[in-house]
Formats: structure tokens, sequence, C-alpha cells
């Protein structure tokens, strides 16, 4: 929005800070972490992307992407 | 949904546990935590005979790739995701959104943690997740303490089961308030399924022959020596502890009651004595 290089946005996935070129879709990232897009989630700023809107949600400066699958546990 | 309470004289085939309309034929529910390996957890699953085993969720990097979803699905075992780590009502119910998101079930084991040492449940934040998750469509297992009025108010938002624990999760100290969990079983109509803190196979016996419907336990399997047999063995005692009770145990008397009837006892006592 605000940022002077317009190409590059500043994100936070799970936690790490990347920078992806402007207009990166939660599809275009979940599909950089090279893994099987099934039984994964994810979550922009602390809502949940339903899996339909992976493509048509564009992340921006500042957001916080949390990408979950399932773990061992309880 | 009601559970058919068992009927003496059924066989165990057709006793299943009814979960929300479903039917479950093992009462023996897994948890998946403390495995020491994929490898491990599958042959205990197997062992187990559960048709039913928790899983969290994770970020990916810390989640061996969400591999333990292909465990179950070899295993034949049905997912149950939770909301383990969880403090807060908000956190519960996100967590809950996003694991109906990856495996397109809306079935939660709600957990709400109140402190990271006694890993007890915080019965208010707790009870606010299940009213908003339930508006939200969800079927919801709740992880309680053993408190039965917790218990009725959460049946009475629409529970789905409730979830009591024997003692605290991991602490293998078994159910240290046996007359509590008769109480809850008591009150409340929804299946009561005790999680937590059974040790060995005897917690889990108890457990049933209390009136619980079903047993939800992870570390006393997945952290015994040989989790494959323990988890042998906790599928028996299950099995055990329900005809147990169906079959109705004999009263507990102060004093020793002979099974063998006096009559036409010898006099074998010496002539003239």
């Amino acid at each position: 929005m605000t940022a002077p290089a317009a190409d590059a946005v500043a994100v936070l996935v799970n936690g790490a800070s990347r920078r992806l070129p402007a207009g990166t879709s939660v599809a275009t990232l979940v599909a950089s972490l090279g893994r099987s897009p099934q039984g994964l989630a994810v979550a922009v700023n602390l809502e949940v992307v339903v899996r339909s809107r992976w493509e048509a949600t564009l992340l921006g400066e500042g957001d916080r992407v949390e990408v979950l699958t399932a773990a061992q546990g309880g | 949904m009601l559970e058919e309470r068992g009927q003496p004289g059924r066989g165990p085939a057709e006793d299943a546990l009814v979960i929300a309309g479903e039917r479950f034929g093992s009462r023996l529910i897994l948890g998946t935590g403390g495995a020491a390996s994929l490898e491990a957890l599958e042959r205990a699953l197997r062992a187990s005979g559960a048709e039913l085993a928790t899983v969290a969720l994770r970020r990916v990097e810390a989640s061996g790739g969400g591999a333990v979803t292909e465990v179950l699905r070899r295993a034949g075992v049905r997912l149950l995701p939770n909301t383990a780590g969880c403090y807060t009502s908000r956190d519960a119910v996100l967590t809950a959104r996003l694991a109906r998101e990856a495996f397109d079930t809306s079935w939660i084991k709600l957990e709400v943690i109140g402190d990271d040492r006694t890993l007890l449940p915080d019965p208010v934040e707790l009870l606010d997740a299940a009213e908003k998750l339930i508006a939200d469509g969800f079927t919801v297992l709740p992880y309680c303490g053993d408190d039965p009025v917790v218990a009725r108010r959460l049946e009475q938002v629409g529970c789905a089961t409730v979830m009591p624990l024997g003692a605290p999760i991991g602490s293998g100290l078994g159910i240290r308030n046996p007359h509590a969990i008769s109480l809850i079983v008591e009150q409340v109509q929804v299946p009561v399924i005790l999680d937590a803190g059974v040790g060995t196979a005897s917690d889990a016996a108890l457990a049933m022959e209390l009136g619980c419907s079903g047993v939800l336990l992870a570390s006393a399997v997945t952290r015994a020596h040989d989790p494959e047999r323990m988890a042998e063995a906790m599928r028996k005692a299950v099995e055990a502890g329900r005809l147990a009770h169906l079959a109705g145990r004999i009263p507990r008397r102060f004093h020793a009651r002979a099974s063998t009837a006096d009559l036409g006892l010898a006099d074998l006592s010496p002539a003239g004595g």
C-alpha cells in the first residue's frame, strides 16, 4: 500500500519474514512450499482463508500467514 | 444424540459406541501424541483396534509434513482433530475452523487449557468455545474436568460427548475421583468418554466399569515400553470393563459370603466332639 517498493511485500509466514512479489496469492505461496496442498489450512491475520479463496486472496504488506497441517497430538 | 445403553445379553459386536449418530465398534479412542516414530504409532493403532484417533494442527515445518494423516488412512482410522495448545476460547475456535478446513471434518476434540503446569481445562473458556463452535455447525467433543456440573453445562449447550479427565494429561495417575466420574455418567445422556490420566490397563477397565462409554488415551500407549503390546492391553481392558459394566457387578460386602452351600456338608468332627 504505502511501501515504496511496489513490486514486493514483506510478510510473516509461520513466524519467518519473507519478501514476496506484490500480488502473490495464498495459492502461490502454498505452492512455493513444495508440498501437497491436501491437508493444509491457511490463516491470514487470524482469519481462516478457505481453500476456494486461496487464488483470489492476495497477500499485502505486513500480513501474518499461518500454514498448518496435521501433527501427532492429543 | 443419545447413546444406546448396553443391554445385558447383547454381544459386544452389537454394542456400538454412538457419537452424534455415528457408530463405532471400538470404544477406545487413541491419541497420536508421544509416539517415538510413525511406524510405532501405526503398529499401536492397529493393535488398539481404535476407529478414531486424534491429531493436532501445527505449522507445516514442525509437523513432519502431515504424514500422520497417511498413517491413519493406512490403518483405516478416522481422524479427530484437536485444539491442543489453546488457552483461550478465541484460539480454540480459530484452530477448530482451521482443522475443519484442513481435514474436511466438522468434528473437533475441544481442549482449552488453563495453565501449562497442570494442563487442566479452563471451564469458562471451554464452555464459551463449545457454544460458539456448536453455533458454527461443529460436532464438539470437549475435554473437561471431572466436575459433574460443568459436564452437565457442556451437554446443555449441545456437545456430542463429555470427556472428563481421570487425572492430569500424561500423568498416568489413573482415575483420581471415581465417584465424580460415576456422577457424570449418571447425570448426562451423551456418551461419557474418560480422557487423560490413564496409566495402565486397569485404569481403562475401571473407567468402563464406572459406566463410561469409551476411553481416550495417548501417552499410556505411545510412551509405554512396548506401545504395541500396551495398545492390545488397552483394547482388551476396555472390552473387559464394558462387559463387566453390562454384566452388573456384585455388591460389595464387609464380611465374607460363602459361594458354596452348607447343605449336605459332611460331619467330619471327631466322635463325641
